[in-house]
């Protein structure tokens, strides 16, 4: 059944700590090449039909109002997975 | 007369009940608000309590943020209602956009409690006209997710026009910028902060003080303060 | 409700093993022994029903009558707690053991539920989960009961802390307990941590929760009413915690589900708070007769736990369970250990009052069955039976095993190797004439990580939620005020000692009774009732079982001696890697009580220019202590000699001091004896003093290591008023408490011990507070 994916990062100005954190995880473990980790959201919206471009449209007005804080979060992409 | 000050429960909300018994130890009525009645039951201000409402879900405060209630205080505060916002309840605030900002992660990833000391820096709110400029209080601060940041436009702004309501002293225990503990917003009537006046209003169950165990009350004058500014309206 | 009509079923179940099929098909090959089960516990299933169980009947039994579930090896030693009693003891007992948690009479009308349990093995495979279920499970319990939670305290044993593994269980462990019971809104109020690498492998949570009820308010798990409706309520049922039963469904039987489910339990916090809520507003209204909460073996345990205690029947359909995963097998879900999930009795009358209440809180709840008037639980999967049992043998008349005991072999050699005959006869070494020296064990011993201060733990949990917390960490115990009018309160102290009790369990046991006691007493309450929760290795070791035979047996006798009653607890066996046991460590709980937390007492001193008194005597008693481990790194002798009847003299004298306002502060010594209580004392509100030992040394005959680190019992550090000296010294000598004046108190922000040490509190707080953050932070 098809799903809409919205997927929700911290701003790019922004702390984001849990990144941080994994990053120096990362870096005593070895990975030194990595250079930031950033932590965002993936979030799925499930329908039990098809699923059309108002749906796409309502879904970005959604993860702007509601599933992002648009001071501290971006919408980075709203896309249809079959 | 005896002013009615409305405590919201949401879901997950905890410190409802201390909230209203600070009330009570002001000399105010508490009143009992529910998430899902829009009616507010014709208090003279709010206070939005601390706690885990839907489990943080999502991000703190954010669900609280719609429920009906919320849309009755957020109309009833751009007409000047007072409104407090304590921890979970100044995120609330915040997905409100009745105050500016967003609340994250503590930098040390870990929750923290501890009595912190707090400089007053507004006393022009209904909710800390009994404090003096610049007074240093001691208000257990108990949280995992209090970081404070805005853009540095916003900060330039709060800074600016004196929007900083309280600071952390000595110790910034989540990593918030500019130490930012608490805030208010332009008109005044709707303050947030981070730590929780309300386990700070009966002796014998605050925090520690020089001299005396568990003697700390600074938090009682927030919830005298309201009183004092219905008393004065 | 048309549940038990004939009605075409909406769902078609496949290939469930029917109670039908199992008479017809005697000879099927169960894997009854890889579910745990014996040849003769299998045969006598076969007796109770007459047949060979159904895959299902098969599921409930093996985990009821599992160790965790049944107390099998635990039982006929644990009968004592019930037997050791005399009436008087059991005056104020409203519940008893065998219930979800024992209740007590704290007097207004008020009643107190609290209990001690384990989550050991989970929190090694999985800590943060492992943890925060175990606080979850706790809190239930405690809720069941008809009580409003009101605190936490947790009991926790971690491997050593240099090695690496330790640090994830520490750091999953404590984040767990923080996540749930901080989102819960429990205050976290004490309990105690323990580094030892006797615990590596098998690190032990211990969780303790209490409540407080109305008398009025008592629930009990019980559904005695036929027609009563049986409803599943809270969270949906998942796979959580299924791990062994799957190989019902995928060795024996048709399966319509994947065979490998998680064995790990998920929690929710916010799912029970809203759950805990819902609940006190239907006690409030009295629309549940009884109640019982999902925890081991979920819907198996409690239908047939309800169906048992109310001596009536319950006819389930277990098609009505709400699921999360529709893949779920009826033995998977029947053995589910979803989180999160209550079992209410509800008269058909109050359905609607029910519902509109579960509704307020958007809890989800199903109709699952009713209570029948025959002693009998039969389960439905659809058209189909596939239980049908009588609940008893189910819930109660589990196996009861009698183990082999025996006497260790190396508990001969290691009692006789005391500290004065060790380092080959010439006894661990004494710096008696080096005062700097024995400064310098004081500090490494104080900042030592078993001794040191615990905030960097303590402070990742809530102590301020509710508004009624009167003591916490680092006090002696928590203490909580459940009247607001009155100021009525209860105490609480967790101990054990798992070194005590490897060198002598029976003794050991005691010591961490007589230990939680005094901790009590000091805070200025009364002592009056016992939880336990006792974690042992492989109870089919029969050293081990030695050992918890000693345990238990000095328990109950010690809980005779100073007239507390034991209300109930919990048991944890192989706690063990390989072949090698942890030390057993018996936690003891005290709950008491205190007319008005106003008059609650400070651990440490916080005036200027007061006496500090020693009450009690110091004996040369260093086995097992910490200066033993700490400074040399052995462990053998015996533990010191506990005097009940002088703990209680005791106790009496702290009681009566208080009543008088004579006592400004008080201190127990426990381990590491004078020196951590002296510097605990001092840091606690930054309040230096001046202590003297020559008179210690003097009046016991002890040298200055002895005075410093002794381990003896029954003595309290109290710091005194000038103009209370004399009237607090009389009526310790009119008691027959021996006191002695040991020190003064001053504010010059130094601990001084003459001819020992002049630290300065700031650098002494630095070495005594650091060492966990450096360790884990």
């Amino acid at each position: 059944m098809p799903k809409i994916i919205v997927e929700v990062m911290p701003k790019e100005v922004l702390l984001d700590p849990a990144g941080k954190s994994v990053n120096n995880a990362l870096h005593r473990s070895g990975h030194k090449d990595i250079t930031a980790v950033r932590i965002g959201k993936r979030i799925e919206l499930h329908f039990d039909r098809q699923v059309t471009d108002a749906d796409l449209a309502e879904a970005q007005k959604i993860g702007e109002n509601f599933l992002s804080n648009a001071v501290i979060e971006d919408v980075v992409s709203v896309t249809v997975q079959n | 007369m005896t002013f009615k000050i409305g405590v919201v429960t949401f879901p997950g909300t905890l410190d409802d009940r201390d909230a209203q018994r600070a009330v009570r130890i002001a000399g105010g009525e508490a009143v009992a608000l529910w998430h899902a009645d829009e009616n507010l039951h014709k208090v003279d201000a709010v206070i939005l309590p601390g706690g885990f409402s839907y489990g943080d879900y999502l991000r703190c405060g954010a669900i609280a943020a719609q429920a009906p209630v919320m849309e009755s205080i957020i109309k009833a505060a751009n007409g000047g209602l007072p409104v407090l916002g304590i921890c979970n309840g100044f995120q609330v605030l915040v997905e409100s956009h009745l105050l500016p900002g967003g609340l994250i992660r503590n930098e040390k990833q870990h929750f923290i409690c501890r009595d912190q000391t707090l400089v007053v820096e507004n006393v022009n709110t209904p909710w800390t006209n009994q404090f003096e400029l610049n007074q240093e209080i001691v208000i257990p601060l108990k949280n995992g997710e209090g970081g404070y940041i805005a853009t540095e436009e916003t900060l330039k702004k709060l800074e600016g026009e004196g929007l900083i309501a309280f600071r952390y002293k000595d110790v910034n225990p989540n990593g918030s910028m500019h130490d930012i503990a608490g805030l208010r917003n332009e008109r005044g009537n709707v303050v947030g902060l981070m730590p929780h006046p309300e386990h700070a209003v009966e002796a014998g169950f605050g925090p520690d003080m020089p001299g005396t165990m568990r003697s700390g009350v600074d938090g009682l004058k927030f919830f005298t303060s309201v009183l004092n500014s219905l008393v004065n309206a | 409700m048309a549940l038990f009509k004939k009605k075409k079923p909406e769902f078609v179940p496949s290939g469930v093993d029917t109670t039908a099929n199992a008479a017809v098909t005697p000879d099927k090959a169960l894997p009854y022994a890889q579910l745990g089960l014996k040849d003769d516990e299998f045969a006598r299933i076969v007796d109770i029903l007459g047949r060979r169980p159904t895959a299902s009947e098969l599921a409930m039994y093996s985990v009821m009558w599992s160790e965790h579930c049944s107390y099998k090896s635990s039982k006929i030693y644990l009968r004592q707690f019930g037997e050791k009693v005399t009436d008087e003891m059991k005056k104020d007992l409203m519940v008893g053991m065998g219930e979800n948690a024992g209740v007590v009479d704290i007097g207004e009308g008020w009643a107190v539920t609290f209990k001690v349990e384990s989550h050991n093995h989970p929190s090694y495979i999985e800590p943060f989960q492992g943890a925060a279920t175990g606080v979850g499970g706790i809190v239930r319990d405690i809720l069941t009961m008809g009580a409003r939670p009101i605190a936490v305290m947790d009991q926790l044993r971690f491997g050593a802390p240099e090695n690496p593994d330790t640090a994830r269980v520490v750091h999953g462990v404590v984040d767990g307990i923080s996540f749930y019971g901080n989102c819960l809104g429990l205050p976290n109020i004490g309990g105690e941590t323990v580094f030892d690498k006797v615990y590596q492998g098998n690190p032990l949570v211990n969780a303790l929760s209490v409540g407080a009820l109305r008398h009025e308010d008592l629930k009990l798990a019980k559904a005695s009413n036929p027609g009563d409706l049986v409803i599943l309520f809270g969270a949906r049922t998942g796979a959580d915690g299924i791990g062994g039963v799957s190989v019902l469904a995928s060795e024996t039987f048709d399966s319509t589900g994947p065979s490998r489910r998680p064995a790990v339990q998920v929690g929710d916090p916010f799912a029970e708070k809203v759950l805990i809520e819902c609940c006190l507003e239907l006690y409030h209204a009295q629309v549940v007769a009884g109640i019982q909460d999902l925890g081991g073996a979920g819907i198996s345990c409690a239908t047939s736990e309800l169906a048992s205690n109310g001596g009536a029947g319950m006819r389930v359909q277990l098609q009505h369970v709400l699921k999360r995963d529709e893949t779920l097998t009826p033995e998977e879900i029947l053995m589910s250990e979803s989180q999160e999930r209550m079992m209410g009795i509800v008269p058909k009358k109050h359905l609607k009052a029910f519902e509109a209440i579960v509704n307020k809180w958007e809890v989800e709840y199903s109709v699952i069955g009713e209570v029948i008037n025959e002693d009998r639980l039969y389960i439905n999967w659809g058209e189909e039976e596939i239980v049908n049992v009588p609940p008893r043998t189910v819930a109660h008349d589990g196996p009861v095993y009698e183990r082999p005991v025996a006497y260790p072999a190396y508990q001969d050699a290691l009692n006789a190797n005391n500290v004065h005959v060790a380092a080959h006869g010439h006894g661990l070494h004494r710096h008696n004439d080096n005062g700097s020296e024995l400064a310098a064990q004081v500090v490494q011993i104080v900042s030592s990580p078993n001794q040191a201060d615990k905030s960097w733990i303590t402070d990742q949990y809530d102590r301020y939620v509710g508004g009624n917390t009167a003591l916490a960490q680092p006090d002696d115990s928590g203490m909580i005020r459940v009247d607001e009018k009155s100021g009525l309160g209860i105490a609480l102290a967790t101990d054990a000692n798992g070194r005590y009790c490897y060198l002598d369990p029976y003794e050991g046991a005691k010591l961490a009774l007589a230990e939680a006691y005094r901790n009590v007493a000091v805070g200025g309450a009364k002592p009056m009732a016992v939880t336990n929760c006792l974690n042992f290795g492989s109870p089919e070791n029969p050293e081990v079982m030695w050992q918890f035979k000693q345990a238990t047996a000095g328990l109950a006798d010690g809980c005779l001696e100073l007239g507390i009653p034991v209300t109930g607890g919990n048991v944890s066996f192989y706690n063990q890697t390989g072949d090698v046991a942890i030390h057993p460590t018996p936690v003891v709980g005290v709950l008491g009580v205190i007319d008005d937390v106003a008059r609650r007492i400070p651990s440490g001193w916080q005036d200027e220019g007061n006496n500090i008194y020693l009450l009690g005597v110091t004996k040369d008693e260093l086995d097992g202590s910490v200066w033993s481990e700490v400074i040399h790194g052995h462990l053998g002798g015996r533990p010191p000699v506990v005097n009940l009847a002088f703990e209680k003299q005791l106790a009496e004298a702290i009681a009566a001091g208080s009543e008088q306002g004579l006592i400004a502060s008080a201190h127990d010594l426990s381990e590491a004896g004078l020196a951590q209580a002296v510097v605990e004392c001092s840091l606690r509100f930054g309040m230096g003093a001046r202590i003297w030992l020559g008179e210690i040394c003097e009046r016991d005959g002890v040298d200055r290591t002895a005075a410093l680190f002794s381990e003896s019992t029954g003595r309290v550090l109290v710091s005194v008023g000038r103009e209370d000296d004399v009237k607090f010294v009389g009526l310790c000598e009119a008691r027959g408490i021996p006191v002695l004046r040991i020190g003064v108190t001053d504010n010059s922000g130094h601990l001084e011990i003459q001819d020992i040490a002049n630290w300065n509190l700031a650098d002494l707080a630095g070495a005594h507070k650091g060492t966990l953050a450096e360790l884990f932070g």
